[in-house]
């Protein structure tokens, strides 16, 4: 084991450790939410991940876009076998370790490994003018400005120098194994990065080991580095769309839940034997202010969200220019989870600064611009579900802090006094029989 | 055409020992909201002609508590359904049909929750059953040549995944049925619900009904169906803003069948 190979291992106990120290804090972030029991119809939800998050049926409701997402996608994870391979070599000083034990497979292997590489390469290349010198809407509205925009553009440039600096490692290795430069051995096949051999075949084999060595290390730190940029990242999709789209609401997307806190006192006032005969724990408040009053899978999801921005496309509230966008909403509750999550890092699991989500970063008025048609929820490629946030956070402005617009109070005046939502009376209800 | 409707209410037939088969239930707009009242009188008038063995609960139907849920008052909304549940069980109501998809919604996801369990339909489903039971038969002669689209509700559509009953009922007349460029589970929302019916639009570049009723415009009908009373209401303010009332009418599905059966 050369001091190449501690060098490696170093770098990757760095990496993961680093990796999973970030993943327990979003956990610990994750868990600020309230219980919700998500334990049911296990069967369905197979399925339902296995079709929306690993087939990807809802990507392709947008052809383009959604294709050149499966390609990046499945590159993504079938690069991965290769990685692994990487991994072994570097611990061990091996070169191309797979290729004995998998022959022919091997060649085929990284064959396909070249083909998506070119593929992915020239997706991120049109996803990457498609964000920048086109004017697709969703990706300019006023939510994508600043931060999220710049993240977008690392991401997609990081996934083009990948897998260049991949191609070019093979360009190397194919130039070194035709010169049988010892350690390299006669294996893969290279349909790709053989059109970059011409460029090196007048180098020094020196030189070209030095390449390929350069390509070997940029491709793995690169791949360390950037799993250690996704909890920074709108591109932690890659993680929790798959847990995400598993706990996603299967009932009717209309159905909304019927709040236990409130039931066990509209209980009492039908039934007052039914009052308990000493209060259980402390009051639950009702709906969300902050980010701790929503559940854990709300949570989740906002970190799930990679701001594609369907939801807002399709929301009518945007599109007629209010204020409301349902992507923001995600993007909210993810920037106020972490600074909660930060301040509790620094003074202690009790600290409060005093902020909420509901103020502080959604306002009242897009709260009220929301029709709740579910096109936020139907859009949304992994079933994240904006609409319940807002849900929350109007019951918690209407029972918690009675705001709610007047025309609204009149409403549900008319409700109480004569059950319905206008100034009439219960007992003219069946006199459209005799009308006409 | 004026008409008696044979209308009972749960009441006057359980005062007589019997049971309907089916509670129609009326819902707020059906009942108060001038233009939905039409709609109910329509329904009615099919159920009529088919002989259908219906109630309603008269005096005794109070808001399903829709618009006060949506609101963000759970309390009122669950006084609301408690207390419709203590009416329709004691009727030991089992069937219920509804021309809101909204009280559709409601009633039949909301209400088992809180110890109210129903079959409920909407009354494009109701009207879809009794047509392939062979009890309804539509007559669309007097649609020939025109230019129909059905508008989807979203508590219907994206809400429950209903899109083929009323397309189903649709297909029956003699008409043109087209879709909207926005239709199905892409459906856009007519700017109602949520209880936005109930207050004025926060402020925007544009009303949510004027962008749905471009989609309209832009397919050139004769005739804009829908199946929602706040539809109904979003797509009229629509069509009066776009000063298209001459050419662009907006009827309701029971409505087109009534008319076409001439009832």
């Amino acid at each position: 084991m050369g001091l190449e190979n501690i060098l490696f291992i170093v770098a990757f106990a760095a990496a993961v450790f680093l990796f999973s120290k970030n993943l327990k804090a979003i956990i610990r972030n994750i868990n600020l939410g309230k219980d919700l029991d998500i334990s049911d119809n296990k069967l369905e939800r197979w399925k339902k991940m296995i079709l929306v998050a690993i087939g990807q049926s809802k990507m392709v409701v947008k052809p383009v876009s959604g294709l050149m997402h499966i390609i990046v996608y499945a590159g993504f994870i079938i690069i991965n076998i290769e990685v692994l391979e990487i991994i072994i070599d570097g611990i061990f000083g091996t070169h191309r370790v797979f290729a004995a034990p998998l022959g022919g497979l091997y060649d085929f292997l990284i064959g396909s490994f070249e083909i998506l590489a070119l593929l992915v390469l020239v997706a991120c290349v049109v996803f990457f003018i498609r964000r920048n010198a086109m004017t697709i809407k969703r990706f300019k509205m006023k939510e994508m400005l600043g931060w999220p925009k710049t993240d977008a553009n690392i991401i997609l440039i990081v996934e083009v120098f990948l897998m260049g600096a991949f191609l070019k490692m093979n360009a190397a290795d194919q130039v070194l194994q035709a010169r049988g430069v010892e350690h390299y051995v006669v294996a893969g096949s290279y349909p790709v990065s053989q059109f970059l051999v011409p460029i090196m075949e007048n180098f020094s084999s020196g030189y070209i080991i030095f390449l390929e060595r350069a390509t070997w290390w940029f491709h793995i730190l690169g791949i360390l580095t950037f799993l250690n940029y996704l909890p920074y990242s709108k591109h932690f999709h890659i993680m929790l769309a798959f847990p995400s789209v598993f706990y996603s609401k299967l009932k009717p997307r209309a159905e909304f839940d019927n709040m236990h806190s409130v039931k066990k006192e509209v209980e009492i006032m039908f039934d007052p034997d039914a009052a308990p005969a000493q209060s259980e724990g402390p009051v639950e408040r009702f709906g969300a202010k902050d980010v701790a009053d929503l559940n854990w899978k709300q949570l989740m999801d906002s970190y799930s969200c990679t701001e594609c921005g369907r939801c807002s496309e399709q929301c009518p509230a945007s599109q007629t220019g209010k204020l409301l966008s349902p992507r923001k909403i995600m993007m909210d509750t993810r920037d106020r989870l972490e600074e909660v999550g930060k301040g509790k890092d620094k003074n202690g699991k009790d600290f409060s600064d005093g902020k909420s989500l509901l103020g502080d970063y959604i306002s009242e008025e897009e709260l009220w611009a929301c029709t709740t048609c579910n096109a936020c929820v139907d859009a949304c490629p992994i079933e994240l579900n904006p609409l319940s946030i807002i849900m929350d956070m109007r019951r918690s402005l209407v029972m918690e802090e009675s705001k709610i617009p007047s025309e609204l109070a009149g409403m549900i005046t008319n409700i109480e006094n004569n059950g319905a939502p206008w100034q009439f009376s219960q007992t003219d209800r069946a006199n459209w029989i005799n009308e006409e | 055409m004026s008409s008696t409707l044979n209308v009972n209410t749960m009441a006057e037939l359980m005062a007589k020992g019997e049971k309907p088969e089916v509670l129609f239930w009326v819902g707020c707009a059906g009942s108060f909201d001038d233009r939905a009242k039409k709609i109910t009188r329509a329904f009615v008038k099919i159920l009529n002609s088919v002989g259908v063995n219906f109630a309603i609960l008269g005096t005794e139907e109070s808001c399903t508590g829709d618009p006060a849920k949506r609101a963000g008052n759970e309390f009122l909304f669950q006084m609301q359904a408690m207390t419709n549940i203590q009416v329709m069980n004691a009727y030991e109501v089992k069937k219920i049909v509804t021309t809101c998809p909204h009280c559709f919604n409601t009633l039949k996801n909301e209400y088992p929750g809180l110890g109210g369990d129903y079959e409920v339909l909407h009354h494009s489903q109701f009207l879809q059953k009794l047509m392939e039971e062979g009890k309804l038969k539509i007559e669309g002669g007097e649609f020939k040549g025109k230019k129909i689209s059905f508008h989807d509700p979203c508590y219907l559509g994206r809400g429950n995944g209903e899109y083929e009953a009323p397309r189903a009922l649709l297909e029956q007349l003699d008409a043109e049925l087209v879709e909207l460029k926005r239709c199905k589970s892409k459906g856009l929302c007519c700017g109602a619900g949520g209880a936005q019916m109930f207050k004025e639009a926060e402020p925007g570049a544009k009303e949510v009904n004027i962008e749905r009723m471009e989609d309209v415009v832009e397919a050139s009908l004769n005739i804009v169906a829908v199946g929602c009373p706040f539809c109904m209401t979003m797509m009229t303010d629509g069509v009066k803003n776009k000063e298209k009332e001459e050419t662009l009418k907006v009827y309701d599905l029971a409505e087109l069948i009534a008319e076409g059966n001439g009832l």
